[in-house]
C-alpha cells in the first residue's frame, strides 16, 4: 500500500500546475476564488487555452483530439485546475454528448461536431429534465415525429443549464409511445438556432440565471442528427451517466473553499478573537476538513481500482452522496462565518466592473447567494436519494 | 498509489481469517468471556505461531518488524471476530514501547518474550480524574537511594490484571499537566505496594484499577530518557490509534454484512424489510461511512510510520475522530434496522456495537482528537492560512 503518485505521476502534476499557474489569467482566478459571477467568456477564454494546449477533452481518445489520459491523470488535472481558481470545464460537451458521439455517433456527427466542442465552438447543454420527468426521466413526453429527412420536434425541457449560452442542445426525445417507455426515446441533437426553438429563463433563488425552460413548437431536426438507432436514446444516455463520473467528488474545488473558508474565519471576530480561534466554530471546520481528507482517500482508491481495470460503478454515487455533503457544508460555514455580513443583497457586487461601495467585506458579498445556489448540488446529476436508491440496488442489491 | 496489501499481506490475512473461523466462533468468544482468565492461552499461542505478537518487534529479537498495515490487517480481522485476547495492549502498546523507547538491555530481553507471547504486558497511562489527556500525570516517581519509588493510581488499566509485566507513565518533574517531566516506568504488579481490582468491561474485556502506594523499583525499569516520555508516549498511543481504526472497520464491516442480511430475510408486510426504502437509505449510509472509515484507517496505518510528528499527529487524530463518529453512527443503526433482535444479547450486532462504542473513546474521544487535529494545524497551518492571506492582499 501506498498512499503517494508514483514520480510520472507527479511529474504529470508538475506539467499541469506550472501551465495552469502561467496560463489561467489572473482576472478569471480571482473571480472563481473570490466567488464572483463568471460570464460566458470567462469559461470561453479558459477553454480555448486548454484547447490550444491540446488538454480540452483529457478523457477522449487520442485519434479524435483527446488527451487520453488516465483516470489518476484526469484527477490530477482536475484537482489542480480546481484549487488554481480555473473555471469549471463546461461539462455538456466534452464530458457528455462527446463521448456519446465518439461510442454511438455516425462519422459526419464525428467529423462536424467533435472538433467544435474541442475548440468551444459550439457551446452544448443538455435537454433531458421535463417538468413531469424529473428523477423519473424515462417518463419525458417531448416528441419528435419523423416526417421525411425531419424530425419535428414538440415539447419543453427545462432546468437546462446556461441554455441562454448555447449553441447546440443534445435531448432525449420520444419516438415512439408503445411498448416499453425506455424503448421509445431517441437522442437527438439540436441546433439551438432552428426556429421554434425558444429559451425563458428560470431565475433561482439565489437570484441567479443558470437554468432555464427549453421550448420546441415543431422544430425540424435534420435526420443526421439522430445519434445511434432511433428507439436507443436510453441506452446511450446511461453510456453517458458513467461518463459523467469524472471529478464527481469534487475534492480539489472543496479543497479550494476550504482554504477560503478558513481565510474568512481567520479575518472574521468573535469576542475580538479571530473566529477561527473560537472553539466551537473552529471544531466545525476541522470535522468538515476530516471528512474531505476522507473523501479524497475513497476517491483516490476508486481512481486506483479504476487504472487496474475495475471499472466504477454504483460506488461513484458514494462519493456524488459525499462530495455534495462536503461542498454543501463548506458554503454554509462561509455564510455563517460572516454572520450579519451575509445579509445584505446587492447582485451586482459580485459581478463584472462593480464600482460600488461594499457592505462589510468584499468576500462576504456573494457568501449567502452562494450557500442558497449550493443546495442544487444534492439534486441534479441524480439527486441523492436516487444516489442511494442506485447503491442499494447495484452494490447492496436490495 | 496503490491501496492493494503485499503478496504476504494477503496470506497472512488469509491465514488469520482461518485461524479465527476455526478457533474463535461467536460462542467460543462468549465462553472465554465467561471464562477466569479472560482470554484463552490456546488462542494467544496460536498469534505467536502466525507471528502476530512479532509485527512490532524487529527480526533480531525474533519479530519480522511489520508495519503499520500488517497492523492494520490483523487488527481489521479481530475486528470481525471481535477477539478480547490483550493483543492492543501487550503485543501493540508494550512491544512498540519497548522497541521504540526501549534500552538495548530491555529490548533484547523483552523483545523476544513479545514475540513468542510468552510475556503479556499491561499499559497504564490514564488516572482518576483525567479524560486521556497525555500530558496529565500525577503519579509520580521519585528517587531514593538510587531506587524509583513510585505512588499514585491508574484507571482503567486495560487487561492490567493479567498482565507479567506493567508500564506506567508517571511524574518524574514539572506540574502536572506539564508535557515535560513524564517518565515511564516498568513495574511489576506483583512488587509490594501495587493494589489491583480487576473488573470486566461492557465490550468482553477485562480491565483494573491500579494504585501504587511507595513501591520501589530498580532504577533499570525506567524506559527511554528521564523526563522525556512524553513523545514515546505519544509515538505508541498513535500506535494505539491506528490499531483501533482498524478494528473498528473490522467491526464496521461485520455490522453491515449482519444488517444487510437481516434486511433481506426478515420479512414484515409480506415482504423483506429491505424493500422499504427508508431503511435501505440507512443501510447505504452506513455503507458510506463504514468506506470513509476504512479511508482513515489506511491513512492512519501507513503515517502511523512516518517521521514527521506534526503529520502523524494530525492525520492520526482525524482517522480516530471520523473512525469514532462512523463507528457509532453504523452501531446505532445497526440496532436500529434490526429491531428487537438488535437489542438482544444473543445477536453478535450488540456486541460489535459495544466494541466500537469502546474504541470511540479510546485513547481519547472525538473531542479530545479535534484538539490535537487543530493545534497541529498550528505549525502546518501557517502555510495555507498565510498563503492565500499574502495573495488576498493585492485582490481585495
Ligand atoms: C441547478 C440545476 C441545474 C440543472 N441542470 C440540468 C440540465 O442542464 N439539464 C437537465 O436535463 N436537467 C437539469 N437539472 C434537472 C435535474 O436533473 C433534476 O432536477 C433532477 O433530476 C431531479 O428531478 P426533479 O427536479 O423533477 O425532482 P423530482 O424527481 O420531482 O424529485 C423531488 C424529490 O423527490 C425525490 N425522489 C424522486 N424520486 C425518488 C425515488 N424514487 N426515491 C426517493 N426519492 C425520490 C428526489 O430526490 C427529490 O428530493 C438541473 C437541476 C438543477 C436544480
Amino acid at each position: 500500500m501506498d498512499l503517494n503518485y508514483s514520480p510520472q505521476e507527479l511529474a504529470f502534476r508538475d506539467e499541469v500546475r506550472s501551465f495552469v499557474r502561467s496560463r489561467l489569467p489572473h482576472e478569471i482566478s480571482r473571480k472563481v476564488l473570490e466567488h464572483k459571477r463568471l460570464g460566458r467568456d470567462d469559461y470561453l477564454v479558459w477553454q480555448k487555452l486548454l484547447h490550444a494546449q491540446g488538454w480540452m477533452a483529457p478523457n477522449w481518445p487520442a485519434q479524435y483530439g483527446g488527451a487520453a489520459w488516465t483516470a489518476v491523470q484526469q484527477h490530477i488535472f482536475d484537482e489542480e485546475c480546481a484549487e488554481a481558481g480555473a473555471p469549471r470545464i463546461i461539462p455538456f460537451g466534452v464530458n457528455m454528448v462527446g463521448p456519446v458521439i465518439i461510442a454511438f455517433g455516425s462519422a459526419w456527427q464525428k467529423q462536424h461536431y467533435l472538433p467544435r466542442i474541442l475548440s468551444s465552438e459550439d457551446w452544448w447543454c443538455q435537454g433531458y429534465s421535463e417538468p413531469g420527468a424529473g428523477s423519473d426521466l424515462a417518463s419525458l413526453k417531448t416528441r419528435a415525429e419523423r416526417r421525411g429527412e425531419h424530425y419535428v420536434v414538440n415539447g419543453q425541457k427545462t432546468w437546462t443549464t446556461l441554455a441562454q449560452h448555447a449553441d447546440m442542445i443534445f435531448c432525449l426525445v420520444r419516438t415512439a409511445s408503445t411498448g416499453k417507455r425506455q424503448e421509445g426515446i431517441s437522442f437527438l441533437l439540436v441546433d439551438m438556432r432552428t426556429p421554434g426553438v425558444n429559451v425563458r429563463p428560470i431565475i433561482t433563488l439565489d437570484g441567479e440565471h443558470e437554468v432555464n425552460e427549453v421550448w420546441f413548437e415543431d422544430v425540424e431536426v435534420p435526420v443526421e442528427n439522430l445519434v445511434g438507432e432511433e428507439g436507443r436514446g436510453w441506452t446511450y444516455a446511461k453510456f453517458l451517466l458513467a461518463h459523467e463520473r469524472s471529478g464527481i467528488a469534487g475534492v480539489g474545488a472543496s479543497k479550494r473553499e476550504l482554504r477560503m473558508l478558513k481565510y474568512i474565519a481567520s479575518q472574521e471576530k468573535r469576542s475580538g478573537r479571530p473566529l477561527i480561534e473560537d472553539v466551537r466554530f473552529r471544531d466545525r471546520i476541522a470535522r468538515v476538513e476530516i471528512d474531505l481528507m476522507a473523501l479524497e482517500i475513497t476517491n483516490l482508491r476508486m481512481l486506483a481500482a479504476e487504472r487496474e481495470g475495475r471499472a466504477p460503478g454504483a460506488e461513484v454515487s458514494m462519493l456524488k452522496i459525499r462530495g455534495t455533503d462536503i461542498q454543501q457544508t463548506l458554503t454554509e460555514l462561509m455564510m455563517d462565518a460572516v454572520g450579519p455580513y451575509a445579509l445584505p443583497h446587492l447582485p451586482d457586487a459580485w459581478g463584472d466592473h462593480w464600482l460600488g461601495e461594499h457592505v462589510g467585506p468584499e468576500y462576504a458579498a456573494p457568501l449567502a447567494a452562494r450557500y442558497f445556489n449550493h443546495r442544487k448540488v444534492s439534486i441534479y446529476g441524480g439527486s441523492n436519494e436516487i444516489q442511494r436508491n442506485i447503491v442499494a440496488q447495484h452494490i447492496l442489491g436490495l | 498509489m496503490d491501496f492493494n496489501y503485499s503478496e504476504e499481506q494477503v496470506l497472512l490475512r488469509e491465514s488469520i481469517g482461518k485461524f479465527l473461523q476455526k478457533n474463535y466462533s461467536f460462542e467460543q468468544r462468549r465462553a472465554i468471556i465467561q471464562g477466569r482468565e479472560g482470554m484463552n492461552a490456546a488462542v494467544w499461542d496460536g498469534f505467536a505461531s502466525m507471528g502476530l505478537h512479532g509485527i512490532p518487534v524487529p527480526e533480531e529479537f525474533g519479530g519480522f518488524g511489520g508495519s503499520g498495515l500488517d497492523v492494520m490487517l490483523v487488527m481489521e480481522a479481530f475486528g470481525r471476530a471481535l477477539v478480547v485476547e490483550p493483543y492492543l495492549s501487550s503485543t501493540i502498546m508494550a512491544g512498540y514501547t519497548i522497541a521504540l523507547g526501549g534500552s538495548d538491555a530491555q529490548r533484547s530481553i523483552l523483545l523476544p518474550r513479545i514475540a513468542d507471547g510468552s510475556m503479556k504486558f499491561a499499559f497504564g497511562h490514564g488516572e482518576p480524574g483525567t479524560r486521556y489527556e497525555l500530558n496529565q500525570v500525577a503519579t509520580t516517581a521519585r528517587q531514593e537511594n538510587g531506587m524509583w519509588v513510585i505512588n499514585g493510581a491508574k484507571s482503567v488499566m486495560m487487561h492490567g490484571g493479567l498482565a507479567d509485566l506493567l508500564i506506567v507513565s508517571a511524574r518524574t518533574s514539572g506540574e502536572v499537566d506539564s508535557p515535560g517531566g513524564i517518565s515511564l516506568f516498568f513495574v511489576n504488579p506483583a512488587e509490594s505496594g501495587v493494589t489491583g481490582r480487576e473488573y470486566p468491561t461492557y465490550d468482553g474485556m477485562r480491565a483494573a484499577e491500579v494504585g501504587f502506594d511507595n513501591v520501589t523499583i530498580s532504577p533499570e525499569s525506567i524506559i527511554g530518557v528521564l523526563d522525556d516520555g512524553y513523545a514515546l508516549l505519544e509515538a505508541v498511543t498513535d500506535r494505539g490509534i491506528a490499531a483501533v481504526c482498524a478494528e473498528a472497520v473490522g467491526c464496521m464491516d461485520a455490522l453491515k454484512d449482519a444488517t444487510l442480511d437481516y434486511l433481506k430475510t426478515r420479512q414484515q408486510f409480506g415482504m423483506p424489510i429491505g424493500k422499504f426504502q427508508a431503511l435501505q437509505h440507512r443501510l447505504v449510509d452506513m455503507l458510506i461511512q463504514t468506506e470513509q472509515a476504512r479511508s482513515m484507517a489506511m491513512l492512519a496505518a501507513v503515517k502511523v510510520d512516518a517521521p514527521d510528528t506534526t503529520e502523524r499527529r494530525r492525520c492520526l487524530a482525524a482517522a480516530k475522530e471520523l473512525v469514532g463518529r462512523a463507528g457509532r453512527f453504523v452501531g446505532q443503526q445497526a440496532i436500529q434496522l434490526h429491531g428487537g433482535m438488535g437489542m438482544t444479547d444473543e445477536l453478535a450486532v450488540g456486541h460489535y456495537v459495544k466494541r466500537l462504542a469502546a474504541i470511540e473513546t479510546m485513547f481519547g474521544d472525538g473531542d479530545l482528537q479535534v484538539d490535537r487535529f487543530t493545534s497541529s494545524q498550528v505549525e502546518v497551518a501557517e502555510t495555507p492560512l498565510r498563503k492565500p492571506a499574502r495573495k488576498w492582499k493585492n485582490l481585495v
